[in-house]
């Protein structure tokens, strides 16, 4: 092993969304136990699910656990920060774990790089996105296209962003979107009217990441 | 000897205070080094506290819900 940080990417498609926690949460002890030189990325597409961050209340979410189910969506808390969001097919998830000691012990700053290599991400797609602070997310016009949660343990991240490739819109009729009752969620596909799968998006996401990130191997 | 369980600073770009959202541990429970002590909040991130030493952790300052600053004390470990 080098000294130099490592960046493993790690795909999980079609799982439900604990399988999916569980292994952030074992990847994150890896990450702390190598002394940060061991970073993942894991490019996900989860089953339709609605998570609670620690910010969020079930109010946000406006249809019962029952009605939820019956049309296959799963309802989970989870612990990364911020509100309600919705999470499936269509969707790509990227959950970067990565060790924030080396990148200035800085939870914030480490939310404006995940913002701004989105926002490449979307340029590259001819979609003229951007921030909008003091929110945090991508944003097209008044469109919210990617959202943003993490939590940090031992200054490593863990969960991250979810950028709208060709998902179902609908189904953020179902929540109060991160906690902004006037948002009005978009996609890529949307935006920039060509038929795109998450396969082909997160094949420029990743490479955007590395560099981004400073993960050139 | 005391150690004091402190907000540690979050970095530059990032607010000054936190939220308690929730103590893994209670008053009277023996900490060791580096144990997860306290989930906090800022708005997009929630993150642990390690305890900074072990020993048994008295005097519990700030609870759930609590606004707390960077340097602030949030507990004590004996």
């Amino acid at each position: 092993m080098t000294d130099h940080p490592s960046l493993r990417v790690i795909a999980m498609r079609g799982a439900g969304y604990d399988a999916v926690y569980r292994r952030q949460l074992e990847l994150r002890e890896r990450c702390i136990e190598s002394g940060g030189l061991e970073n993942y990325l894991m490019v996900v597409e989860h089953l339709p699910v609605i998570t609670v961050g620690r910010r969020g209340g079930i109010e946000d979410v406006l249809l019962s656990r029952e009605r939820l189910a019956e049309k296959g969506i799963e309802l989970v808390e989870t612990n990364r920060g911020g509100m309600v969001t919705f999470h499936g097919p269509g969707q790509l998830v990227l959950y970067p774990i990565i060790d924030l000691k080396r990148r200035g012990r800085d939870l914030h700053r480490y939310l404006r790089e995940l913002e701004s290599w989105l926002v490449n991400v979307c340029i590259e797609y001819g979609v003229a996105a951007h921030t909008a602070p003091p929110h945090t997310g991508v944003w097209v016009e008044n469109r919210k296209i990617a959202s943003i949660g993490i939590a940090v343990r031992r200054w490593v991240a863990y969960h991250g962003v979810a950028l709208n490739v060709s998902t179902d819109l609908s189904y953020f009729d179902m929540i109060v979107p991160c906690g902004l009752r006037e948002a009005q969620m978009t996609s890529l596909q949307q935006e920039c009217g060509l038929s795109l799968t998450c396969e082909e998006v997160a094949e420029r996401a990743v490479p955007g990441f590395r560099n981004a990130f400073g993960f050139l191997s | 000897m005391t150690i004091e369980v402190t907000l540690p600073p979050l970095g530059d770009d990032a607010p000054e205070e936190a939220e308690i959202s929730f103590w893994y541990v209670e008053e009277g429970d023996v900490v060791e080094e580096g144990q997860d002590m306290v989930e906090m909040l800022t708005d997009k991130a929630a993150f642990t506290v390690p305890a900074p030493a072990g020993g048994i952790l008295r005097d519990i300052r700030v609870e759930e819900g609590d606004t707390v600053q960077v340097g602030e004390t949030m507990a004590i470990i004996e």
